[in-house]
């Protein structure tokens, strides 16, 4: 009998490490999952990006289901999710609200003209003070915020059309119905 | 080697581009002599998110300056250490700090070389036991002869 052990022990402290050690392979270390999901989204107020005069803030979005997508006119990857934020735009799916991160306003309302503008407003955080209240630290990054004005999910990197099918409209029906 | 660079020429590439896009940073405030040494060092206990295996104080990146400025002002504001980790921690979560809280999700992590050296020193000492208790096997008398014999064979 202890001779049979002498054998599996090893054998199944090595196929734990292997389970551990291949899960590691499949996990992304860019996702970071982020504390701020489940609490109140920061306030801010920063100026709309087409009307520097007016300010919006978080309160002000208040009582509605919307997203918060961070993005900026030198962010590559933030082409790659435009044309789905665009489609999400054009159904009236839910009111995307644009956080334009350390861009040039000109840079910014140029590339919009080019790839088309999918948000309700973009606020511009030119200093980037904003983005790390959101702990922000890639773009493209959306986040989903519910009546209330908890976040409920935070996506980093670009949506791709599989995770906004599986994860993020599910969640946003379920929001906008509680 | 290949995915080091490969990892090192994204990283160059999104520093460049997040570069390109900065608006011209801010004069930073003059501090102390004694606090630049204090932040110097909290910074090398910060990991910089965009370049994952840099601290704070190593990184480039353009969001390494931004949280660098922000802890600065921070600090200023009489801020201390703790808080101004706080601060980083209720934004960018545990992955900011270089060492874990201990808590229950890092437990196995904090514990486990300590319980991993106490199995091993208790092996060690069973198999210890066990060989002190076995009695030596004493010398067969005629073992010697034997052998002399076989090498005289030829």
């Amino acid at each position: 009998m202890t001779k049979v052990w002498r054998f599996l022990l090893p054998l199944g402290i090595f196929a734990v490490l292997v389970y551990f050690l291949f899960k590691g392979l499949s996990l992304n270390p860019r996702e970071v999952p982020s504390p701020l999901v489940d609490k109140p989204v920061p306030n801010f107020s920063l100026p709309k990006l087409h009307a520097p005069d007016q300010k919006l803030s978080a309160t002000d979005l208040k009582g509605q289901v919307w997203l918060l997508n961070v993005w900026g006119s030198w962010c590559v990857s933030c082409r790659i999710e435009h044309p789905l934020l665009n489609e999400i735009a054009k159904n009236n799916i839910v009111p995307i609200y644009g956080l334009n991160w350390k861009d040039k306003r000109e840079d910014a309302i140029g590339w919009l003209n080019k790839y088309g503008d999918p948000y309700v407003a973009s606020v511009a955080d030119i200093d980037g003070r904003v983005a790390i209240d959101f702990g922000v630290y890639g773009a493209p990054e959306t986040f989903v915020i519910d009546k209330q004005g908890i976040i409920r999910m935070k996506h980093i990197g670009p949506i791709s059309a599989e995770s906004l099918q599986k994860d993020i409209l599910p969640l946003i029906e379920k929001l906008k119905k509680s | 080697m290949i995915a080091v660079l490969r990892i090192f020429a994204l990283c160059a590439a999104m520093l460049a581009g997040i570069a390109f896009a900065q608006a011209p940073s801010q004069p930073l405030q003059p501090i102390s002599p004694e606090l630049e040494q204090r932040l110097k060092i909290l910074e090398t206990e910060l990991r910089c998110l965009v370049c994952q295996n840099q601290t704070l104080a190593d990184s480039p990146a353009g969001l390494a300056d931004d949280l660098r400025r922000e802890i600065r002002g921070l600090a200023l504001a009489g801020k201390n250490n703790a808080e101004i980790k706080e601060f980083l921690q209720t934004r960018y979560g545990d992955f900011i700090l270089y060492r874990p809280p201990v808590k229950s999700s890092t437990w196995l992590l904090w514990v486990g070389p300590f319980a991993l050296l106490v199995v091993g020193g208790v092996v060690f000492l069973l198999i210890v036991r066990r060989r002190s208790q076995t009695p030596m096997q004493p010398e067969a008398p005629n073992s010697t002869t034997s052998a002399r014999a076989l090498l005289d064979q030829d």
